[in-house]
């Protein structure tokens, strides 16, 4: 799961909420003069991103370019590994076996996604420890989304239709991004993403054949997750000052908003055929761009989320760092088994070879 | 566990990172997916399994410690691999044969 809401800072200039561009602007230090040879390999990798390439670990990059997707893999890692806790709510109150199964295999895709990415931001030069403790000290961002609470059983189907499907969208053009470990990992989440959206749909088409009441937590769930996953893809266009470099860089390849769009016009038939209504009255064709017209998003309370004010972030923070410091004496206890069993082996060694 | 025993350095606390090669059925060669931090060799495969194998993508799994790796400089792409760029007799192409030999 991802979001391009990634656009935004890590701490600590979270106190400046909604960037524009002058801010941005006024924050960026003054880049340093380049060396001949830099300048160089400066033109060498320019004309690689032209001509579509692929930039590979080892390969010289500008800072600013490693920088950037530090930030957005290791924020992109954090997102799946935080998004296992909502879920994760419901194994133990999932209504049949068949659904615990199901749920169990869709957070563990979660946690292998998360795995995949901290391995492809490790070969920027960033290690694991960094990149987690930048998580659990809370200057690392992750999506906003998993700080609102799931509330019902229908929860877990519209994060799996909804929020996933949103992820979907914005996943299928990172296989194109420009550094290849990020698009290789893209390619192997895309693939099992689609498990995960279809999982929740079909929980969903169950719910909608059941009860009244059933029904009712269907819509009530779809009711509190839409506006939100239509601001997982970031500010508009117009307030997204980094997008633009990272089209250039080819990091990027489709604005925030044409996903969006894309998003509502994919979505807008499948909640028809599920029988539960998308809560924007101003939701309609709009026959003349031959797309969904859609509301305003309450962006003030997507970036009071953002920065930490949302309904879960706290909780969020103290599971993941609890289970954490939990699971340290099983690091330590794995590391000292090996290193034992390493010296038993050389010793062994020592006394064949005498 | 006791306080003094959590500082020390992060770096000798993380366990060492493995690369990973999945053979995904047999008759292919095992290829790199990706790595992973795991304490020793067979944990590393224990974790393989588990990260990259969750819906039968291999029949086999190699891991090495990525330490172990040696590889070609980016930087010399061009002295490296360049000589064999003007050694075209080496391609099938270079020769010319009569149409009517036919496929060759």
């Amino acid at each position: 799961m991802y979001t391009q809401s990634f656009n935004v800072q890590d701490a600590p200039d979270t106190s400046s909420a909604a960037p524009n561009a002058a801010s941005m602007a006024a924050l960026k230090s003054v880049p340093k003069a380049l060396t001949e040879a830099e300048v160089a390999l400066q033109a060498q990798f320019d004309a690689r991103i032209d001509a579509d390439g692929k930039v590979e670990p080892r390969d010289w990059m500008p800072d600013a370019y490693r920088k950037t997707l530090v930030r957005q893999i290791s924020q992109h890692a954090h997102s799946e590994i935080v998004g296992m806790l909502p879920e994760g709510n419901w194994i133990s109150r999932a209504p049949s076996l068949k659904r615990k199964a199901i749920l169990i295999a869709k957070v563990q895709d979660e946690a292998g996604h998360g795995l995949y990415l901290y391995s492809a931001a490790e070969t920027l030069g960033t290690s694991r420890d960094q990149m987690l403790d930048a998580l659990h000290t809370g200057k690392a961002k992750y999506s906003s989304i998993f700080n609102y609470p799931t509330l019902n059983w229908a929860d877990v189907g519209v994060i799996g239709w909804l929020v996933d499907g949103a992820a979907i969208m914005n996943q299928i053009p990172l296989c194109r991004c420009s550094y290849g470990p990020y698009a290789r990992a893209m390619i192997r989440v895309c693939k099992e993403e689609s498990f995960h959206q279809r999982q929740g749909y079909e929980a969903l088409l169950v719910m909608m054949q059941g009860t009244a009441e059933q029904k009712a937590m269907v819509q009530d769930a779809v009711n509190r997750w839409w506006w939100k996953c239509l601001a997982m893809f970031g500010p508009p266009d117009a307030d997204s000052p980094n997008s633009v470099q990272g089209m250039r860089w080819g990091i990027k390849r489709i604005s925030n908003d044409d996903l969006r769009q894309k998003f509502v016009d994919a979505t807008v038939p499948q909640a028809k055929i599920l029988g539960v209504t998308l809560p924007d009255p101003d939701l309609k064709w709009n026959e003349e761009r031959q797309h969904h017209d859609y509301g305003q998003i309450d962006w003030d309370e997507f970036w009071a989320t953002v920065n930490g004010n949302g309904p879960c972030n706290k909780e969020r923070l103290g599971a993941r760092v609890k289970a954490w410091n939990d699971g340290q004496w099983v690091r330590d206890a794995a590391l000292a088994h090996a290193n034992k069993q390493a010296e038993r082996q050389a010793q062994k060694n020592l006394k064949e070879a005498a | 566990m006791s306080a003094d025993q959590t500082t020390s350095s992060p770096a000798l606390k993380e366990w060492p990172l493995w690369e990973v090669f999945v053979r995904s059925k047999q008759g292919l060669e095992h290829k790199h997916c990706g790595s992973l931090h795991a304490s020793d060799s067979q944990h590393a495969l224990q974790m393989a399994r588990d990260v990259y194998t969750r819906r039968q993508e291999g029949v086999s799994i190699w891991v090495v410690q990525s330490s172990s790796i040696a590889a070609s400089e980016p930087n010399d792409k061009s002295e490296f691999f360049e000589p064999s760029s003007d050694k075209v007799y080496r391609h099938p192409t270079f020769y010319e044969i009569p149409s009517e030999v036919g496929h060759m």
